[in-house]
Formats: C-alpha cells, structure tokens, sequence
C-alpha cells in the first residue's frame, strides 16, 4: 500500500512514517503544503494520504477535494490541530475516511490507521 | 479577552505536554503583559482571525524544545531545523485546539518562527496574558493577545 505524509511540519511528517512503520506501507512522498501535496499525488497515486488542514499555498480541506477529484477511491486520514467537531465533520463530509486531532500519540494514529485501512 | 478564555490556551498547554511526553507542565498563574519583552530563544507565533483577532505565541529554550524533540521522534534528532520546525508546531496546536472552545471562525495562521530574541510587538489595544509554564524543569510561555 503507497502512502503520501503531507503536512507542513517536517518533525510531523517523521513522527507518522516512524508510528506507521510496522504497517510496512511504501512511503511515496511527502509534502509541506497543498500544491506539494497535489503534485505527489498525481505523480505517485498514493492509496493512503495523511493530510494536514493549515498549510501555506494550498489548505488541507481544499487539497482533499482536489485529491477525491482525481482517486475518489484514495483513503485520506486527515490529521489536524484544528480538532473541534465541526471541522471534524466537515473533512468527513467532504470525503476524508478518517479525522484524527494534534497532539496525536504512536497509539492514537495507530487506531485511527486501524479504523480507516482495516475497518477494526 | 475574558480570563476564562486564557484558562483554554491554560488547559490546551497541559493537554499538548501531556499527550506528547507523558509528563504534564506545571503551569503558573497568567498574568497581563505590561511592557516587559517575554521572548525566548525560539517562537513559534499564531496569527489569529475571524470572530476574533490576535496572536498567540510560545517563547522558549532549545534545551527545552530538544527534550520535545527527542520525545516524539527519539534522542539524536535536534537539528536546528527540527527545533525550528517544533516551536512552530507547538504553537500551532495550542492555538488550533482552541477552536474547540472558541469555534470553526477562529481561524489560525500558519506558523512564523522566531529565533535570536528579536522584540514581537504586539498590538497595545489588543490585551495580552501571559502564562508561564515549567515543564521538565525548563522554563516556557504561552503570550495570547486576543481581542
């Protein structure tokens, strides 16, 4: 399975391939912002994103629609400090497959990997 | 700026700690800023927007943000950039967090990072708090100026 990290924390970006390790996942690319992001996906066609929301050129909110344009089968986790409900609500309604909020635990994205990839 | 509005960026502060080393700060008692510079070698800096206007800012030591650095990602990984890099992002969810209690309009900015104690002057109109928090026995602040 391809995995693409966008977020525009590069420590962040280390923390999930590090937590996401034993799921044994090819790391595609990564990328600090929307625009980055969009470009990595069309060239690699990842089949699993982590998607950060605030980020310079391009939000994450945007990038997602962008992205389920291209593969609406691709499974996005979006990853965010902004974790209030309605933000939450709204990355689900625009398609993303799971929402996880900073600051995140190696257990916390493992689950939320687990949920999104394994339906557990 | 209401002081139960400061105890949301007191408890996000907590939280953050708590959930990325397991150890939880002790935090002080907030207090106004006056004129006094509260800078310190590394800040990461939130600009705020929407129903509410301001900045959030945490100031600290990079003996301190190495320790953070060693907890999330392992012992080693300090580069300048990484610390650099973490400021931002601390800063960056202490102030998202906060859109639990203040709502979806308060809109957060992307980080800017500060290093080499440069003065951050903030808006005199706007009242600013400052918290002081120890964690690991390292000294940091959390400066919310929100209107």
């Amino acid at each position: 399975m391809k995995l693409l990290i966008v977020d525009d924390s590069s420590i962040i970006r280390k923390a999930i391939n590090k937590y996401l390790k034993e799921y044994g996942l090819e790391l595609v690319g990564e990328a600090g912002d929307g625009v980055q992001a969009l470009e990595q996906f069309k060239a690699h066609a990842p089949d699993v994103v982590t998607l950060d929301i605030t980020m310079p050129e391009m939000d994450g909110l945007t990038c997602l629609e962008e992205m389920l344009k291209i593969n609406a089968d691709v499974k996005v986790i979006v990853i965010s400090a902004l974790s209030d409900q309605a933000t939450a609500l709204k990355a689900l309604k625009l398609g993303a497959k799971g929402f996880l909020g900073k600051p995140f635990t190696e257990d916390k994205i493992k689950e939320a990997f687990d949920r999104v990839i394994k339906g557990g | 700026m209401q002081e139960r509005d400061v105890q949301v960026f007191v408890e996000g502060t907590q939280n953050y700690f708590k959930e990325i080393s397991g150890e939880a700060p002790e935090v002080g008692l907030p207090y106004m800023k006056g004129s006094e510079e509260i800078i310190l070698d590394y800040t990461g800096a939130i600009g705020i927007s929407g129903e509410r206007k301001g900045c959030v800012y945490f100031t600290t030591n990079k003996d301190m943000l190495s320790e953070i650095v060693g907890a999330v990602l392992g012992p080693g990984s300090d580069s300048e950039e990484a610390l650099r890099d973490m400021v931002g992002e601390i800063a960056n969810t202490i102030s998202g967090n906060a859109r639990r209690s203040f709502g979806s309009n308060f809109m957060i900015s992307v980080p800017i990072v500060i290093y080499g104690n440069p003065n951050i002057d903030l808006p005199v109109s706007i009242p600013t708090y400052i918290i002081p928090l120890t964690w690991k026995n390292y000294k940091s602040y959390i400066v919310v100026g929100i209107e």
